[in-house]
């Protein structure tokens, strides 16, 4: 029983330790000073990771835990909780979030050396770190929201981190909308699991879910296990930036390049992609959700690919990169494969932080130059960050023995063996999505690291973000590589983003290592079954790998971006020119921002002045309170005239109504 | 404690106390003794009420602290006060704030300053009336005299369109009250003489008498709420009123027509409220929507929060209407958190308002560099008013929403989407007013908030949050007497 009260209080420790931190260094950052404030949340996540280590072990043990922290409120039968819910998913997740967050704090020491919002950024990605840490150890739906608005909260708080720039503070209320609209879905699955399983508990849900799937919603007519499912992965959509909900992604970049990483490429962009998996029980029983899912995510693999090819941004290539690889995992979910998807996420966890900590690296040295085009031979300059991200580069191509090989081929290959409906469509989605990665991956890394040295161009034309930065090298200035508390977040990053895959792939994807808390019906999408029985050991499969179309894919772009960028430079000009008009539509990414800016935000306001002026001033206003105020006017003008002041007026009047009423008391009678 | 009639104590003392303060301090050279014996006043009437909390007994649905006297016997009249789950955090709520009042009134009107605290100490004392008085007669006394108060409020030390604004005000509700006094003379013929609201709960009506009933109490509860349409009156009556009016006119004077739904129509006319909820819902579901879009091109920063209370109050209405507990208990903690939540945002308004004089957004831009910690409170409650979770905006829209699902799934729809739009006009305003660079000079001499408005401010934080994080108590309080209401609806009256 002790042995129990300890482990609660470890699992207490885990999300509350990095709140003490953000609280310490928000509300009296300004006492503990900057050492203060990162000391503080350092320590705070250090206790946080630590903890999830020694969970991670009990797990292991077989111990887990599903129980109430304290109720939250009851009402009409539903209670309403706060709870932990621990298993070998959820400590999964803590070890990524608190791992990838720690590292990220460290770093942030040397990123934002110079910022005057030092103290408050180490508040924020505490605070984050305890909010992502409520959502995936949440027992219930309500928690789980909660984190998933608190995230969007800090994200929110974040990317307008440098609330001076228009930019910014555009992609921070543009990222909390778009969230909304997710959330709006979500609210709404919610809504229909209070209502039909009666109970915002998990276990309780999953243990009706077989009652639930033969029901259907009364009103619409829905099977109510798809309905819920939609409702909910539209939640998934917003925050795992799937299309059409991705366009907040990109422009989250504006934010400060350690959140980037942690925020908008390794943990809160994948809750949605950990909530599908914790619902498996539910989404299992819809093969239509299911579809939608996979084509959604398939459509989000292949097209946001695309997208980064055009970019010049070199945050921005690896967003978009980060739009694809969670299609990726989205795919996998649709394909019923979600512990693929899951160790997706894990390994893309540590690679995708590792490319966007070395993207900033490099931006430290080019002295907040962002621009590809203004870069080039810089593995001269900057020896360690060139090789992790390099190495980065390599797991997120996925070459054999590289984490990303074993995540990526397993979703590949489930997809391959996947029976719903958009499977095909999916698998050359993704297939071709292998192509599309390698080659965006290799420009960039072949225009920062390889060819001509160019930043003496970086002078030009660069007044895009706030006027009170200066951007870019100074003439004649060379890059330098970054100092230890940069450096050292990367190396640390780049051992898992190699060999993460290999050591785990067994136990997560064929050892059972999830136990219950993955459900899949095997007999209806045997996906993940037939790939087990084609599974041979890390080692077998990685040597396999060089034989397979994937490898060949990637390879492929590799040497194709290698010809385009550092051989024949004029050969992407030439593609630029010849199929202008696909040129044209990446440039202005399919053009959805453009169109949710006129019609859904225009449209908005348009409405919006419409029911003002027309509805409320003219109609209500102007029509009915002010037409009977005037109306009212009008009679007493009427009635003014009555009294003109002569007596003789008024004692006829009297007379008359002496009269009338005499006649109305005794006339009756 | 039986002894002792608290209710008595929380009408009388803030009314007494501001009639004091009229007497003292009628001159402004008095004006800092008017202050002090305000804040005491105010002080006092809240200490009264915090008893009702910790000695109310949450297991019963029965009228606790009851105080019955004679008035008009001849009438059988009464002087009849008692609370139950659903008023008595109200009577809490209104005594809050009218310290809040008091408190962010302090310095900024330098001008009639005992008039001005007299009439919101008076407005407290009518207001708790009205929660607590279970006679319709001193119901309707107290209901109606809050009018004058606030009325002279913003006719006084309101803008510069003081006057049309506060005989709209006037007119609206004044209008739609009438109707109600005959649904009450008619309930009195009709219960053989008696005034007692709760005999009337239990009066049998047949469904036309219940169904006109409804619609006349219909037209005094909808403007003082306000619904769609009879709204108009309150973002011109916002825009005039001076901080304090607006902050009881939003936090307080918008829940007596909610209140008098749970009060009067719903238990009275039961089968009525059922056979008009397509009516109910669906102006609900338009205060949500259509006042959401236009709250969100509103150029005047307390029109904007004036249209977002007009939106959150069709939460309240939706939530009583769905007749289940989630709803209507949901609807009550929308209430009580729209209180904390819009005082503080007329409050934060008005703390821009007192430096600048304009309440355009136009004129701001880039608060933030020179004000962080009003940025700081005024990012929290702009989060709040768009439902974030651990804020006390998030519980009542959480739960209706979810009550609103299970009724029927397109209703939770067109509900669910304020999520989009509250977040749209608050966090837009708020990018507009607090982000970016300084906009001008004005913004650049700003200072930031002061002692006094921190604290006032971190006070109502901290409610929010409280709310947000641990609603148990709060719910806790009112289920009996929300179970008892909706069994009564649900049995009808019919048979």
């Amino acid at each position: 029983m002790s042995a129990m009260n300890e482990m609660k209080t470890l699992y207490l420790l885990v999300p509350f330790a990095p709140l003490v931190g953000s609280i310490v260094a928000g509300l009296f950052g300004r006492w503990v000073g900057r050492r203060g404030a990162h000391t503080v949340t350092i320590l705070g996540v250090l206790v946080s990771f630590l903890a999830s280590i020694a969970i991670y072990f009990d797990v292991q043990a077989g111990n887990t835990f599903n129980g109430p922290l304290y109720v939250w409120g009851t009402s009409d039968g539903l209670s309403f909780q706060v709870g932990f819910l621990i298993d070998p998913l959820t400590v999964m997740m803590m070890l990524v979030v608190t791992f990838v967050s720690l590292m990220v704090h460290i770093y942030t020491i040397g990123y934002m050396a110079d910022d005057p919002g030092y103290t408050r950024f180490f508040s924020y990605i505490s605070l984050f770190t305890f909010s992502m840490l409520m959502l995936v150890m949440a027992n219930n739906f309500l928690q789980l929201f909660f984190g998933w608005e608190a995230v969007g909260l800090v994200s929110y708080l974040l990317i307008g981190f440098w609330y001076t720039r228009p930019s910014a503070i555009y992609a921070n209320l543009k990222a909390f909308l778009v969230n909304r609209v997710g959330d709006f879905g979500f609210l709404l699955g919610i809504g229909l699991v209070a209502a039909y399983a009666g109970s915002l508990d998990y276990v309780e849900v999953f243990a009706k879910a077989e009652h639930l799937a033969g029901l259907t919603e009364t009103v619409t007519g829905w099977p109510l296990v798809t309905a819920i499912c939609i409702a909910l992965f539209v939640g998934a959509m917003g925050k795992s930036a799937q299309v059409p909900l991705h366009v907040w992604l990109p422009d989250s970049m504006e934010g400060p390049t350690p959140i980037s990483a942690l925020i908008h490429a390794a943990t809160m962009v994948t809750a949605g992609i950990f909530m599908v998996a914790r619902m498996s029980p539910l989404f299992e029983l819809s093969d239509t959700a299911l579809s939608f899912v996979l084509i959604i995510g398939a459509t989000t693999a292949l097209f946001m690919g695309f997208l980064g090819i055009v970019q010049n941004d070199i945050k921005r290539v690896v967003a978009y990169s980060t739009l694809s690889q969670l299609g990726y995992m989205t795919v996998a979910l649709g394909a019923s494969a979600y512990s693929a998807a899951v160790f997706h996420l894990m390994t893309h966890a540590f690679f995708k932080a590792l490319l966007f900590l070395a993207a900033g690296s490099v931006i430290i040295g080019m002295h907040h130059d962002q621009d590809m085009r203004n870069m080039g031979g810089l593995r001269k300059y900057m020896p360690i960050t060139w090789i992790t991200a390099l190495i980065g580069s390599l797991a997120l191509i996925g070459t054999p023995f590289f984490s990303g090989f074993y995540s990526k081929d397993t979703i590949i290959e489930a997809v391959a063996e996947a029976n719903v409906f958009g499977a095909g469509y999916a698998y050359f989605c993704v297939l071709a999505g292998v192509f599309v990665t390698a080659f965006y991956t290799f420009r960039m890394y072949f225009l920062v690291f390889h060819g001509k040295e160019r930043f003496e161009k970086a002078h030009h034309g660069h007044e895009a973000h706030g006027h009170d930065e200066h951007h870019g090298l100074a003439p004649g200035e060379k890059p330098h590589e970054s100092p230890a508390v940069v450096t050292v977040p990367l190396v640390l990053l780049a051992v898992p983003s190699v060999v993460i895959g290999y050591f785990t792939i067994e136990p997560m994807l064929y050892g059972g290592w999830f136990g219950d808390a993955i459900q899949v019906l095997a007999e209806k999408h045997p996906a993940m079954e037939k790939l087990a029985e084609e599974f041979h050991g890390p080692l077998a499969m990685a040597l396999h790998g060089f034989t397979t179309a994937p490898f060949w894919l990637a390879l492929a772009g590799v040497v194709f971006a290698w010809f385009c960028y550092l051989v024949r430079p004029q050969v992407p000009e030439f593609f630029a020119r010849t199929f202008r008009p696909i040129y044209v539509l990446l440039e202005n990414k399919y053009y959805f921002d453009r169109f949710n800016e006129v019609v859904f935000a225009g449209g908005a306001r348009l409405l919006g002045r419409f029911l003002w002026q027309i509805g409320d001033r003219t109609i209500i206003d102007g029509a009915v309170v002010n037409g009977s105020a005037s109306m009212v006017g009008e009679i007493a003008a009427a009635a003014r005239t009555l009294q003109s002041g002569r007596l003789y007026h008024y004692a006829f009047a009297m007379i008359v109504g002496m009269v009338v009423l005499l006649w109305f008391i005794y006339g009756g009678h | 404690m039986a002894g002792i009639p608290l209710l008595s104590l929380a009408i009388w003392i803030p009314i007494l106390g501001g009639l004091l303060v009229l007497a003292v301090g009628g001159n402004d050279r008095n004006a800092p003794l008017a202050r002090v014996t305000s804040l005491f006043a105010a002080a006092l009437g809240f200490a009264v009420t915090l008893p009702l909390w910790f000695q109310f007994d949450a297991g019963t649905s029965a009228l606790q602290f009851v105080e019955i006297r004679d008035w008009i016997p001849r009438y059988s009249v009464r002087y009849h006060l008692g609370v139950d789950g659903i008023s008595m955090p109200f009577v809490l709520l209104n005594s809050f704030v009218t310290l809040i009042v008091v408190i962010a009134g302090w310095q900024v009107i330098q001008e009639r300053v005992a008039q001005y605290m007299a009439a919101f100490l008076i407005m407290s004392g009518i207001i708790n009336g009205i929660f607590s008085a279970m006679d319709a007669v001193l119901f309707y006394v107290f209901f109606e005299a809050s009018l004058i108060p606030l009325y002279l409020i913003i006719g006084i030390w309101g803008g510069p369109n003081r006057v049309y604004a506060a005989i709209k005000f006037f007119l609206y509700t004044l209008a739609g009250s009438l109707l109600m006094l005959v649904a009450l003379l008619y309930l009195f013929y009709a219960s053989n003489g008696s005034f007692e609201i709760l005999d009337w709960h239990r009066l049998p009506l047949d469904l036309r008498t219940q169904q006109l009933l409804f619609l006349a109490f219909l037209v005094a509860f909808a403007v003082k709420v306000p619904m769609w349409p009879v709204h108009t009156w309150l973002p011109d009556a916002h825009v005039e009123a001076p901080t304090g009016g607006s902050v009881v006119l939003a936090a307080i004077a918008l829940k007596l027509g909610a209140y008098g739904f749970l009060r009067f129509s719903l238990p009275i006319a039961p089968d009525a409220s059922m056979s008009f909820q397509w009516l109910m819902v669906t102006l609900s579901l338009i205060a949500v929507v259509y006042i959401g879009f236009v709250a969100l091109v509103q150029e005047d920063m307390k029109k904007l929060v004036a249209y977002s209370s007009i939106a959150h109050m069709g939460f309240v209405t939706l939530g009583f209407f769905l007749f289940n507990r989630l709803g209507v208990e949901g609807a009550i903690v929308q209430m009580i958190s729209h209180g904390f939540v819009s005082g503080a945002m007329f409050l934060c308004i008005g703390v821009l308002y007192d430096r600048m004089h304009s309440r355009r957004i136009a004129d701001y831009g880039g608060v933030v560099n020179v004000m962080p910690k009003f940025a700081a409170f005024f990012l929290l409650f702009a989060m709040a008013n768009s439902g974030l979770p651990a804020t006390s905006g998030f519980v009542g829209e959480f739960m209706v929403a979810l009550a609103a699902v299970k009724t029927n799934f397109w209703i939770g729809f067109v509900a669910a989407t304020t999520l989009i739009l509250g977040a749209a006009y608050s966090l837009w305003m708020y990018k507009r007013v607090v982000f970016g660079p300084v906009a001008n000079d004005r913004v650049a001499a700003l200072d930031d908030i002061g002692a006094r408005e921190f604290w006032m401010l971190a006070v109502l934080a901290f409610f929010v949050l409280l709310l947000g994080v641990y609603p148990a108590p709060l719910l806790d309080v009112m289920h009996a007497s929300v179970d008892e209401l909706l069994r009564h609806v649900a049995a009808g009256k019919l048979h």
